[in-house]
């Protein structure tokens, strides 16, 4: 909008200075007309007059010189019209220039009686015959009215304006179609960058014609190329990776269910001593096995839930869903009723059962392994929210860990007895939360322990 | 001793689970590939089937399906990939539950006893409703006069539902008292089953009569 207004406004001052230039040639070539004009009077009639002058000769140059003279010799006058008054109507300026001037023409422009005029006066010189010119005393003064050039001048600015005014649309509908052409481009440029700038990569301009903006915008498109071809690229790497994890758990799927059905029938074989006397370290060595398969079975099971997660593939069943009734079922399917206490009151929430189990079990888990029992569930509900905090007795989380608890098989020390978790826990339980729109975080108590807290957007949100 | 076969291609899975699940005291026969699988089902009719879903050849899917064409054996989909396409499609197909690979023995020996009981009704007579008439004693379920066949699961769930018209069962409960699930049990093999049991009693599944739906809680049998 401004580029328009710049435009039009330049196009006014134009035809503005054009109308001015144009008056100035007017008046101009009208006072060099009138003074040509009167030269050639007086010239024509100044060998005629005698001299010195008497009143009758001063009569007759004044005659010559035409209507609203005044011819001034020393200090007698011969007036007539505007001029009668003598001397006292002419201004002292243009006397002066006319007395002290070498015999120039002087011209002035008067207001009388609120209509323009003209003063020219020119002192008559006398060419002796030696050729010298000298001043012979005598000063004409005639008044020439310049109300037909100030009307010329008039119809010439209304003219203008009126010209100016039809115009005027075509000004603005030209500015606008040019600022189309020069601005556009540079918008669409603007619009793709905060495009890419937001993420989409895609985004390109269509360059237009072969000017500098035309050759910046093939530069901003072949950036955007060459961003988007790399970004491809990362993104193609890391979906191999994450499909590899993927498909080696899957595969890892099949021995793992020969593993698990074999391990339980040495397992239980031995237990049951059908086989006769057994060993200790064989008895040992089939119950490591299955501990040790279990483990393995969950962590699998863990990397192709992070991987569904991850790929956003995770499918989630939402329904109303009582947390404290969760809680009870995660505690008592797990066999952890004894160790955990459970306070609040019931919660109802809009989400997936099973995966609200997964987050409940993981972080009860979290705590009966890395705390002390017992574990306390406490549940609460705000009109917007419903809150799970689960705390527990233990020492809490070193500070320097605490950033990284939610990190994939995040080891904080290296050095540290490995804890029979899979590391993935607490990672699958803040994708879950994040799922249902929800958050967790971990921190201390004051009075040492971890406490983790589950949030979760109230029920009625979505429900309806 | 519950006869089982289980279609599995993998000789290691399948010779694993065959000890596992004998130990539970199964008499298991094993069968590589569906085609087989098939051909066994007719030579045996078994008790009951633990199917693999990946399967060369014909699939457990179509297995499933053309086995369901004559027979109303109860089907344990075996899958590896857990995937809810492969439990939805396994269930439409007529499967009337499913475990996930690695399964622990214990838990698989648990599900097949789960299914076998189902065909075990309350003996309390023969219930009528309107063109529904189902005799608790010889399990036989006729609709306007003629027999329909059920799969124990969908007998069951009939006998539970129309044990108490009108009252309002949840998803939980119905997999608790017809599949033996517990707390974690998938609230879609309920689903799954009353679709099924609708298109073999209803007239028109689409606004059924006699199942039908409390909307946000569960299922009810009529009042007819």
């Amino acid at each position: 909008m401004a580029f328009v207004a710049v435009t039009v406004l330049g196009a006014g001052v134009a035809v503005w200075a054009g109308v001015r230039q144009a008056s100035i040639a007017l008046v101009e070539s009208s006072r060099s007309q009138q003074v040509s004009t009167l030269v050639s009077q007086i010239t024509a009639a100044a060998p005629s007059v005698g001299y010195p002058l008497t009143q009758q000769s001063m009569d007759q140059l004044r005659v010559a010189a035409g209507p609203d003279a005044l011819v001034v010799v020393d200090d007698r006058e011969s007036g007539d019209g505007l001029l009668a008054d003598g001397s006292e109507a002419v201004p002292q300026r243009l006397r002066k220039a006319v007395r002290g001037g070498s015999g120039r023409v002087s011209t002035q422009r008067v207001e009388i009686d609120g209509s323009p005029w003209l003063l020219i006066g020119t002192p008559v010189m006398l060419t002796d015959p030696t050729g010298a010119r000298k001043s012979s005393g005598v000063e004409v003064y005639v008044a020439r009215d310049l109300s037909g050039v100030e009307e010329d001048v008039k119809a010439l600015v209304r003219s203008a304006a009126g010209a100016a005014l039809l115009v005027l649309p075509f000004a603005v509908v030209i500015a606008v179609l040019a600022a189309r052409s020069v601005l556009r481009p540079v918008g669409r440029l603007r619009t793709t960058a905060r495009r890419l700038a937001d993420g989409d990569l895609a985004a390109r301009s269509a360059p237009m014609g072969s000017d500098e903006l035309a050759q910046l915008t093939h530069t901003v498109n072949d950036m955007a190329a060459s961003l988007q071809e790399t970004m491809a690229e990362l993104t193609r790497m890391e979906d191999d990776a994450r499909r590899f994890a993927a498909d080696v758990s899957h595969e890892l799927r099949t021995p793992l269910t020969t593993l698990t059905a074999t391990v339980e029938v040495l397992h239980d074989a031995l237990a049951q001593g059908t086989s006769g006397p057994v060993e200790d370290d064989v008895r040992e060595s089939a119950q490591l096995a299955v501990l040790e398969t279990r483990r393995l079975v969950r962590l699998v099971e863990e990397v192709i839930e992070i991987a569904r997660l991850d790929a956003g593939t995770a499918d989630v069943r939402r329904e109303p869903t009582d947390l404290t009734a969760v809680v009870h079922g995660c505690l008592r399917a797990r066999g952890w009723e004894d160790e955990v206490e459970v306070t609040g009151s019931p919660v109802t929430v809009w989400a997936d059962r099973r995966r609200l189990d997964l987050v409940v079990a993981n972080l009860v888990g979290n705590g009966l392994r890395h705390g002390r029992a017992p574990v306390r569930v406490a549940l609460s509900a705000t009109a917007d929210e419903a809150v799970m905090s689960v705390s527990d007795n233990g020492d809490g989380v070193p500070a320097d860990v605490l950033p990284h608890v939610f990190a994939r098989f995040y080891k904080g020390d290296p050095a540290r007895t490995r804890t029979p978790g899979s590391g993935l826990g607490l990672a699958i339980a803040e994708e879950n939360a994040r799922l249902h729109g929800g958050t967790i975080t971990a921190a201390n108590a004051p009075d040492g322990g971890a406490v983790f807290t589950l949030r979760l957007p109230a029920a009625s949100e979505e429900e309806g | 001793m519950p006869d089982l076969l289980l279609i599995e291609d993998d000789a290691m899975v399948r010779r694993g689970l065959q000890l596992a699940l004998q130990r539970h005291g199964h008499v298991v026969v094993g069968a590589e590939t569906g085609e087989i699988g098939l051909e066994t089902f007719a030579d045996r009719n078994p008790d009951l089937v633990v199917l693999d879903l990946m399967l060369p050849g014909i699939d457990g899917f179509e297995v499933c399906r053309r086995i369901r064409r004559s027979s109303q054996v109860p089907i344990i989909m075996l899958t590896a990939r857990g995937d809810d396409f492969d439990v939805v499609t396994g269930l439409e197909a007529g499967a009337d539950d499913y475990v996930v690979k690695p399964i622990q023995p214990t838990v698989l020996d648990a599900r097949i006893r789960a299914v076998l009981r189902r065909a075990v009704g309350e003996h309390d007579g023969v219930r009528v409703h309107g063109g529904l008439r189902i005799d608790t004693d010889s399990l036989m379920v006729t609709v306007e006069g003629a027999e329909v066949s059920l799969t124990p699961t969908e007998l069951r769930l009939l006998l539970v539902l129309s044990r108490s018209p009108g009252r309002v069962f949840s998803r939980q409960q119905l997999l608790e008292q017809v599949w033996e699930q517990g707390y974690l049990g998938d609230s879609r093999l309920v689903d799954n089953g009353v679709m099924r049991l609708r298109t073999k009693i209803e007239r028109d599944p689409a606004s059924p009569r006699y199942v039908q739906t409390a909307r946000g809680f569960g299922y009810r049998f009529g009042p007819v």
